[in-house]
């Protein structure tokens, strides 16, 4: 499969090691989510935001559905080029800063996800919508990349 | 703290007809912050709406339910990181809670629950003649 993960490039905030640890920290929340069925999902005090992204795909087109609630629609940036599909953003604090927080585990600042999509689209035609915290974005094939049925006659 | 999230790890017994089916929850990531006025509580529900929230106080206990919304995408699931699993989440309220004023409100996925102490428990000031 073509689609691949988005890997935290070195942020120029967070020294290399620490992104690196960010990452493993990752992988064991996905062990763990394995095992225990994801009823917990980790506060992930090294990790930054990373939202959960879904691609379907039928004859036509993809789509591409990414779990980022509470945003603002302006807040959302949707690119491509070639293939590749690059969601960011950034979400800001509701809370004002003089008030007392005890139990913070949201996210907040800059995301950014990148995946290759396994076929040629059309960028003319990408479509998008944010709803309930969900974003869907809409990517046709384009026609060469459309699966073609070939009649053959058999004289 | 006087908020106290309960039973991180959800598990319901719920009963359909004669059957008896274990559901399992996800815990939403929350935000709860003090204020001089009482609480906010701020739990991300993503695929959530208005109609799937079932938001209830009982025993000084407030539950949270988060069902999502059935999302229906043409064709077949070739890359998949989230889970279809509903929220819930169980916390146990500050006796100085008016319970009778929760107001909830939810936005893109995000609810809102402002949580307003009781006037009786409010901080003031006495000025002294």
């Amino acid at each position: 499969m073509n689609i691949i993960r988005y890997q935290r490039y070195p942020h120029p905030d967070f020294p290399v090691a620490w992104d690196r640890l960010a990452n493993m920290h990752e992988e064991l929340d996905r062990v763990f989510e394995s095992t225990f069925g994801s009823t917990v999902r980790s506060l992930g005090t090294l990790s930054r935001w990373t939202p959960a992204v879904d691609v379907y795909q039928d004859k036509d087109q993809f789509t591409v559905v990414a779990e980022v609630p509470g945003m603002k629609k302006e807040g959302l940036e949707i690119s491509l080029n070639g293939d590749t599909l690059t969601i960011s953003g950034e979400r800001k604090s509701e809370e004002k800063e003089d008030d007392q927080r005890f139990r913070t585990e949201r996210f907040f600042g800059r995301f950014q996800r990148s995946l290759t999509l396994p076929s040629a689209v059309n960028p003319e035609k990408v479509k998008a919508s944010y709803k309930d915290g969900v974003l869907e974005v809409v990517l046709p094939k384009a026609e060469e990349a459309k699966p073609k049925q070939i009649e053959v006659s058999l004289s | 703290m006087n908020i106290i999230p309960k039973r991180q790890s959800e598990t319901d017994h719920r009963t359909r007809g004669e059957q008896s089916r274990q559901v399992q929850y996800l815990a939403p990531m929350v935000d709860v912050q003090s204020t001089e006025e009482g609480y906010v509580i701020r739990a991300e529900m993503p695929g959530v709406d208005k109609a799937g929230l079932e938001i209830t106080v009982e025993n000084g206990e407030l539950t949270i339910l988060g069902h999502r919304r059935n999302l229906q995408h043409p064709g077949e699931l070739i890359h998949r990181e989230s889970t279809r699993q509903d929220f819930r989440r169980v916390y146990e309220l500050d006796p100085a809670i008016d319970a009778s004023k929760i107001s909830a409100r939810v936005d893109q996925g995000l609810l809102t629950l402002v949580l307003p102490k009781a006037e009786r428990v409010k901080p003031r000031k006495i000025s002294v003649d």
